[in-house]
């Protein structure tokens, strides 16, 4: 009718398939494949080698199993964290400042103890990394319950000071008084590292404990009333109200914890792999948790999956490095393909496209 | 249609059928409406009228069958398409802007609103002419829900409609209003305008429809003209059987006061909402007690004072037998023994996209101890949401279906039987047959009477003031903010009820009219 109509309408699908739902990760990883060879084919590079070497030689050893876990630890930690506040529609973006703080917290405990650990070393370090991710949580917790700002804003803003703050310390109170002056702290003692698992792998305590934790994320979500809560608040918060449910108290709840969780993420990372206290501690773990909590559908359980899954991105993208010579900048490219065609393809299953002329011009009668 | 006319009808639906997944929402339906002539479409909730008007409208487009206009087969592709015809829509819900004026309001509505000062002269005119007094420069957030659907109904009649679709249009009007819109909808038909009028208040439809087409399950099952049918025998071919009368214990032996309100004032959150003002009142065992007004008055602020999802200044403001409960969140209020039902279903009272199992436990583990140290007790839970099911015969495949997915009067029979069945002293319920058929409402009605037998204190929030009238010993009316001193209804006049619902403004926009606002 209208001479400027779109050439496409979108309209929502009236019964929305819970299969297709599930199903649209997978769809995402294979749309990012495909694109994924024809970029490098653009490249000048073999794509059939590039994609072997990103997506399958890392899986062919114990050693690169072992560093996908460790890799993807603290992805799951992280986004089973994030996938509880993002259920409850309370949006922190800021992960990754709360690991940089939950690293600093512990890494100060280690190193006070520096040279006098005992057993309660690490058990301490840990307790101090929750509370350093939380601290640093309840800022946005409080500016949002007590003057509505924006919890996206402050949570993501405060990474960029977190990061700061961090490479203040190790420049400055931390740096190593034997270490040549590098921007770092010293080496955690041996009672301040968390055990390793197997030898000849980096496979750490923490990986394990990531697990147990989206395992208790998923029981958290399913069978308690706290879980319900948050499912309730997320999905219609005036029944929330109704049914007695404290907003302002559920949004600390998970900006607690999912700040708490990714604290202890950074924590790991400086008590495992690292090993002492560095201006960058994360390859923006804090930020890809985010793709892998909407990967994993919010699900704890699926999110142990998509961790895993976009550990071997960062993996595959070091691999691919070596082996293709490959940009740095592949890990992130893929990355941000993942996510683009998660979004698309969850957008499709919901709403359906429709060429403007296809209703207009049904004919005016049979006749 | 089978007959032969001689002028063709206005409109004729031919065999339509409209399916979706798991329902057959329309299934061949047929019937005319001539020019000129009033016509009821009247069924239950679910019984198919909506979607049949939205095909009509243009808005959906049937799977079989065709339209007919003027006795040429059409296709309706949309609402653009359906007003090029000649055919108008006032809606249930309207669309307008609070912050705007009547005339922008207007505008928006028009696919080609010309000149502002030319429009502003003919909504005067069009208002004039039909009764339907209206100032174009008022901000719509000022004017009351009879004003508001003065201007949907304008707005159809500037495009000089030959069919004119009510849906429900009485739901939100006073006794007074509903007269008038009548008179205007008599002086349209009398000028050879169609009217296609949705409802299934029948006293209604025989006041003011010429023919009546009955629709159950979405098949035609009756014609019939409304004036030589009895509202009885109209609800018995609408429902298919025949219908309960609720039953009473005559009053006489009320308890002691289980609620006490007193004083209650409460600053609303909505921009344009309505403030509490020094509200008191006091409902005893056993008895029924109605408030009554029009939508928008303060009932949902009211409401959630009471429920506890709004706290008050003082614990005193609300007392349950004794209790002072102002300060307590919903939760203490329940377990106090206070249950509520809020005006809306989805996303208030349930969360449609979780299972009646969830929903169950949503307003019901504080009572029915469905919770055991943090986790749900899920074997519980389930039964009572079974009970529930059972107990007041909600349709669904099983608890585990989403209460999204239940039709409005199966999912408002299960929410208020959820409240039913937590054994609470005392029950506020707004808008308990909003949108409900009349088998579930009068399901409904008994419940709460049979509530009251047992010596709960029962508020019924109303905007139907037939159904306070039915159901309630005492009522009170509420009017922007402020509730009147409580009559037994009995001894009520519905004239005296409307006026107090209406004020005295509201009923003439413009005697108050002196508020000035600059020309668009």
């Amino acid at each position: 009718m209208s001479p400027k109509a779109p050439l496409f309408k979108i309209e929502p699908r009236r019964e929305v398939s819970r299969g297709l739902l599930y199903a649209t990760p997978l769809l995402a990883v294979a749309l990012t494949v495909v694109a994924g060879f024809f970029i490098f084919l653009a490249m000048g590079y073999d794509p059939f080698l590039a994609l072997y070497h990103f997506f399958v030689s890392p899986l062919l050893t114990v050693y690169g199993w072992s560093e996908l876990m460790v890799k993807g630890a603290p992805l799951i930690m992280i986004g089973v964290g994030l996938a509880v506040g993002f259920r409850a529609n309370v949006w922190n973006i800021g992960a990754e400042g709360q690991l940089t703080m939950g690293a600093v917290a512990g890494g100060a405990v280690a190193l006070a103890f520096w040279g006098e650990e005992t057993a309660l070393t690490l058990p301490l370090m840990c307790l101090a990394g929750i509370a350093g991710g939380m601290a640093y949580a309840a800022i946005p917790a409080f500016l949002k319950t007590r003057f509505g700002v924006n919890e996206i804003l402050t949570s993501l803003m405060l990474t960029y000071v977190a990061t700061l703050f961090l490479s203040t310390l190790v420049y400055g109170p931390l740096k190593d008084p034997l270490g040549f002056n590098f921007p770092q702290s010293r080496m955690f003692g041996d009672a301040a590292l968390l055990p390793i698992l197997a030898g000849g792998t980096r496979l750490h305590l923490g990986t394990f404990i990531a697990l147990a934790i989206a395992v208790a994320g998923w029981v958290l979500m399913t069978f308690t009333i706290v879980g319900f809560q948050v499912r309730v608040l997320g999905q219609a918060p005036q029944a929330a109200r109704f049914a007695g449910f404290s907003g302002p108290r559920l949004v600390w709840l998970v900006l607690l914890l999912s700040g708490g969780l990714a604290g202890l993420a950074g924590l790991f990372e400086v008590a495992g792999p690292i090993g002492q206290l560095v201006p960058q501690i994360s390859p923006g773990y804090g930020f890809t948790a985010i793709i892998v909590a909407f990967l994993g559908r919010l699900h704890p359980l699926g999110i142990i999956l998509s961790g895993l899954l976009m550990a071997l991105s960062y993996i595959g993208g070091e691999t691919a490095q070596v082996e293709v010579g490959l940009p740095q900048a592949v890990t992130g490219v893929f990355q941000g393909l993942l996510l683009f065609f998660l979004l698309a393809s969850d957008f499709l299953v919901r709403y359906r496209l429709r060429l403007r002329g296809a209703v207009a011009v049904q004919p005016q009668a049979a006749e | 249609m089978t007959e032969l006319q001689t002028i063709p009808a206005r409109l004729e639906v031919n065999g339509v059928s409209k399916r979706f997944p798991g329902v057959l929402a329309n299934d061949k339906v047929d019937f005319a409406v001539a020019p000129g002539e009033i016509h009821a479409l009247l069924g239950e909730n679910g019984a198919g009228k909506s979607t049949l008007v939205k095909i009509i409208y243009g808005v959906l487009h049937p799977d079989e069958g065709s339209l007919s206009w003027n006795g040429e087969e059409v296709s309706v592709a949309d609402p653009h398409a359906a007003r090029a015809l000649g055919i108008g829509m006032v809606f249930q819900h309207f669309s307008l802007f609070e912050a705007m004026t009547v005339l922008e309001n207007v505008a928006l509505g028009m696919d080609k609103p010309g000149d502002m000062a030319a429009l502003a002269r003919r909504v005067r005119e069009v208002s004039e002419a039909y009764g339907l007094p209206l100032d174009p420069d008022r901000d719509v957030y000022t004017l009351s829900v009879g004003e508001r659907q003065r201007i949907e109904i304008v707005r159809c009649l500037l495009q000089n409609p030959k069919l004119l679709i009510m849906d429900e249009p009485t739901s939100v009007l006073t006794p007074q209003e509903v007269e008038r819109l009548f008179e205007t909808l008599r002086q349209l038909a009398s000028e050879g305008v169609s009217i296609l009028y949705i409802s299934h208040k029948l006293a209604e439809i025989k006041a003011l429809c010429d023919r009546a087409t009955i629709l159950r399950g979405g098949r035609v099952v009756a014609a019939c003209d409304p004036k030589a049918e009895t509202a009885k025998s109209m609800a018995q071919m609408m429902i298919g059987a025949e219908l309960k009368t609720v039953t009473r214990r005559a009053g006489g032996d009320l308890g002691e006061a289980r609620l006490v309100v007193e004083g209650l004032s409460l600053a609303s959150e909505e921009v344009h909402g309505t403030d509490l003002k020094n509200v008191s009142f006091a409902v005893r065992a056993g008895e029924v007690f109605g408030i009554a007004g029009v939508a928008g008055n303060g009932q949902n602020e009211l409401l959630a004072a009471l429920s506890g999802e709004r706290l008050g200044d003082h614990e005193t403001v609300v007392r349950i037998d004794g209790a002072p409960v102002g300060r307590r969140d919903a939760g203490a209020r329940r377990r106090q023994g206070l249950c509520a039902v809020p005006e809306e279903r989805n996303g208030h009272a349930a969360v449609p996209g979780m299972t009646l199992v969830e929903n169950a436990v949503l307003s019901g583990h504080h009572r029915m101890g469905l919770v055991s140290s943090l986790f749900i007790r899920a074997a519980a839970a389930g039964r009572f949401a079974g009970e529930i099911v059972k107990a007041f015969d909600v349709r669904t495949p099983g608890t585990g279906a989403a209460a999204g997915s239940l039709s409005g009067g199966n999912l408002q029979k299960f929410i208020v039987g959820r409240e039913i069945l937590q054994n609470p002293t005392v029950l506020v319920v707004s808008q308990p047959t909003w949108g409900v058929d009349a088998g579930a409402a009068a399901t409904i009605h008994q419940a709460l009477a049979d509530l009251a037998t047992e010596g709960v204190a029962v508020v019924v929030i109303s905007q139907d003031l037939d159904e306070l009238l039915a159901i309630t010993d005492r009522l009170a009316v509420i009017n922007v903010g402020v509730l009147s001193s409580a009559m037994v209804t009995k001894e009520a006049s519905v004239e005296e009820i409307g006026l107090l619902m209406g004020g005295v403004h509201g009923l003439d926009a413009t005697a108050e009219g002196e508020e000035e606002v600059h020309v668009a």
